[in-house]
């Protein structure tokens, strides 16, 4: 939901636009991802060289295509605590069934992609027709899966698959002019977080948005919540199947790889500015609430901060991004001299109505698109 | 799906009349009736003085965080700090008695003191801050971690043996801690049934809005609700704590006592949304799952397998009984949410 565009404005005021955009929570996180990246190059000089900069994004790529899985469901007003385990189900199906042996990539990874559909569908189908919560939906997944994996394996690491396989998460485009090394990992990213924002462009993306912000007035408009919210499910457990591809590469075959991923992706989505319960949130800010968070690990890594006292910092600064969000947009909506309703204020483009003489104009232009 | 679903539809409808607390003990005894015929193939008794023990045992640690998470989510919060608070009190009480029988109160009395603080901190970020309680608790939880990695490197202190009967001393085949247990849930039941704060976090948990237009004071009930979670979950620390006579920084993650007891708390009929459940219910759901442990380690299942029967049995058990519930709070325009729901299901 990025505010309708206006014509003709003048440099300066987009300018204006520019900064208020910065400060506001839904950039503030780009913000914060600059800060950040300014200080690791203060610290660290040769952070600033393309090839570096790549192995950063590189490293950042898995975290950040869970965090866009996670954000459709978040936006949709649901969570998805099984990505994690989603993450190591994959990469030991990866490790076991791929082997060494270069001809069942193909068929392994379609079956991975076939598992990966079939826990969001379950998940999804779960908790919209059997009207359980989500949290609880995807915490049984959790426990259920995690627990399948590790009764497979009997718990012990397993082998690496095939070296062509772990290219995917380690390997790219050596001796690049100007950038040096484009890792593969790095395009995938790419290329998830471009069909990430125009999914959200389309209609489906838009009804995404409606259903986390009001279920009942989107099933009143004709949406039907299940399926939309389904798909979002769907989304993210592919893309949990995406970071697993990805984590092999380098992480290697353990089952606790993926541990964790499912707070770090909540968290890198609430630091983009998403709101959890769903309805409000930019897909982008999601990705790079996910670099920012691994930017955060990095600086901490070269101030050499004790690595037991990291996790205390990054709850802090977790704390205060989101606390800082949650003041902007009270400040904003206190703004706004809310015309009738104080509830319907909350909408996302809720600065323009009173600058507007014209009444037909304000919140609608959401929900036509829906239908 | 939708074919599954069509023969649900009246069923609920029957048991609309049926207080949601009244159908987690019924689920209870549908396990415990399993889990009999289970154990009996064994050729044990799921009866047994040993087994009631077991069970018992199980409930009383999940029992006392499971009874402050029910505050927390009925008061429309979540506390995902829980697991660090209960291994900080652990900490806490078994390094300040050292082994000391005089220095038992003042162990507890420090244990619960500093998770006070904890939930108070938890508390205010949530009103204060206005940070979403997931958040704000996870961050706390991490703070409280990144203090236990920091100043603790494995099991320390020690309990004197006075302190370990807490932990292991029984009435008959009920052990102490579970009568502890019971004996919190009646204060937790009292003090949400017959206090104002009580039917505060209710109102605030219900819908936050609505109770601020209604003339409360949102933020206190919330504070209350965090600052009681915490504390209890320190009683569960300091009742692992008598259990292994040291202090152990992991014993809470270990135990994965967060998402458990959210897990119990929900299995238990209460609305993760806030301001519908009760304690009952939550003690029922711990009950489920202390009965589930203890029939699986009888029949010496599979450890992991465990964690997939245990994941398949939080979802169904939520599935058959929850959604009624979630269905009972929108009808609150009688005659039209049914509809809605019909269509629903008939797609």
């Amino acid at each position: 939901m990025s505010a309708p565009a206006l014509p003709q404005r003048s440099l300066g005021s987009r300018l204006a636009d520019l900064g208020l955009a910065l400060v506001s929570p839904r950039g503030a996180v780009f913000l914060l991802l600059i800060i950040l990246l300014i200080t690791i190059t203060v610290l660290n000089p040769s952070f600033a060289e393309p090839g570096q900069f790549m192995r950063f994004l590189q490293r950042v790529a898995p975290i950040a295509v869970v965090a866009i899985g996670q954000y459709f469901v978040i936006v949709s007003g649901e969570f998805d605590l099984s990505m994690g385990s989603v993450i190591t189900a994959q990469v030991v199906i990866a490790g076991n069934l791929i082997g060494q042996d270069d001809s069942k990539i193909v068929p392994v990874t379609l079956f991975m992609v076939a598992f990966g559909i079939v826990i969001g569908l379950i998940n999804g189908l779960v908790t919209t027709l059997l009207k359980v919560p989500s949290f609880i939906t995807t915490l049984g997944m959790m426990l259920a899966l995690l627990g399948g994996v590790m009764f497979w394996t009997g718990g012990a690491a397993t082998g690496n698959p095939a070296d062509a396989f772990r290219e995917i998460g380690r390997g790219g485009f050596r001796d690049v002019p100007l950038l040096d090394f484009i890792p593969y990992s790095v395009i995938i990213l790419a290329v998830v977080l471009v069909g990430a924002l125009l999914l959200m462009r389309r209609p489906f993306g838009r009804t995404l948005i409606a259903v986390g912000d009001n279920p009942v007035a989107a099933r009143y408009a004709g949406v039907r919540v299940w399926w939309v919210k389904t798909r979002a499910f769907v989304i993210s457990s592919l893309a949990a199947t995406l970071c697993g591809i990805l984590l092999v590469g380098y992480a290697g075959v353990h089952p606790s790889v993926g541990r964790g991923y499912e707070f770090i992706a909540i968290t890198a989505v609430v630091l983009g500015g998403v709101a959890l319960g769903g309805g409000r949130g930019w897909v982008v800010a999601a990705a790079a609430g996910a670099v920012a968070l691994e930017a955060l690990f990095m600086v901490l890594n070269f101030m050499d901060v004790p690595s037991t006292l990291r996790d205390a910092v990054q709850g802090a600064i977790i704390i205060l991004a989101v606390a800082y969000s949650a003041f902007s947009f009270r400040g904003r909506r206190r703004a706004a001299p809310a015309p009738a309703s104080p509830g319907s204020a909350s909408s996302a483009s809720g600065k323009e109505p009173d600058f507007d003489p014209n009444p037909a104009v304000p919140a609608p232009p959401r929900s036509p698109a829906e239908l | 799906m939708s074919t599954a679903l069509a023969p649900a539809a009246p069923a609920t409808r029957r048991r609309r009349r049926l207080d949601s607390t009244a159908i987690v003990w019924i689920a209870f005894v549908a396990v415990l009736a399993i889990g009999a015929v289970l154990v009996a193939t064994t050729g044990r008794s799921i009866f047994s003085d040993g087994s009631i023990r077991d069970i018992l045992t199980g409930m009383s640690v999940l029992g006392f965080v499971a009874i402050g998470q029910t505050l927390v989510i009925l008061a429309g919060s979540l506390d995902l700090s829980v697991p660090y608070v209960v291994s900080l009190s652990s900490l806490l009480a078994a390094s300040t008695m050292n082994g000391q029988v005089g220095n038992i109160v003042p162990g507890v009395l420090l244990a619960l003191a500093v998770a006070a603080v904890i939930g108070l901190a938890n508390g205010l970020v949530v009103t204060g801050l206005k940070v979403n309680g997931f958040i704000a608790t996870l961050g706390i939880g991490l703070i409280v971690k990144g203090y236990l990695d920091t100043a603790y490197r494995g099991a320390t202190g020690s309990v004197p043996a006075e302190f370990r009967l807490f932990g292991v001393a029984g009435v008959g085949p009920v052990p102490i801690s579970t009568i502890i247990m019971l004996a919190v849930a009646v204060l937790a039941f009292f003090f949400l049934t017959r206090t104002r704060t009580g039917h505060h976090i209710y109102a605030v948990g219900g819908g936050a809005d609505v109770a601020r237009l209604s003339g409360i004071r949102t933020s206190r009930p919330i504070i209350v609700a965090h600052v009681l979670c915490s504390m209890s979950a320190a009683i569960a620390g300091l009742l692992l704590a008598s259990r292994l006579g040291v202090g152990n920084p992991t014993v809470g993650t270990q135990g994965g006592y967060d998402l458990l007891s959210i897990a119990a708390v929900v299995l238990g009929g209460t609305l993760l949304a806030g301001g519908r459940g009760s304690i009952w219910g939550t003690i029922g759901g711990v009950a489920i799952f202390a009965v589930l442990d203890s029939v699986m380690s009888t029949m010496q299942v599979n450890p992991f397998l465990k964690d997939v029967v245990r994941g398949v049995v939080i979802v169904v058990a939520v599935a058959i009984y929850t959604g009624r519930v979630v269905q009972q709070r929108r009808a609150r325009f009688p005659g039209k949410p049914e509809t809605a729901a019909k269509k629903e299901a008939g797609r």
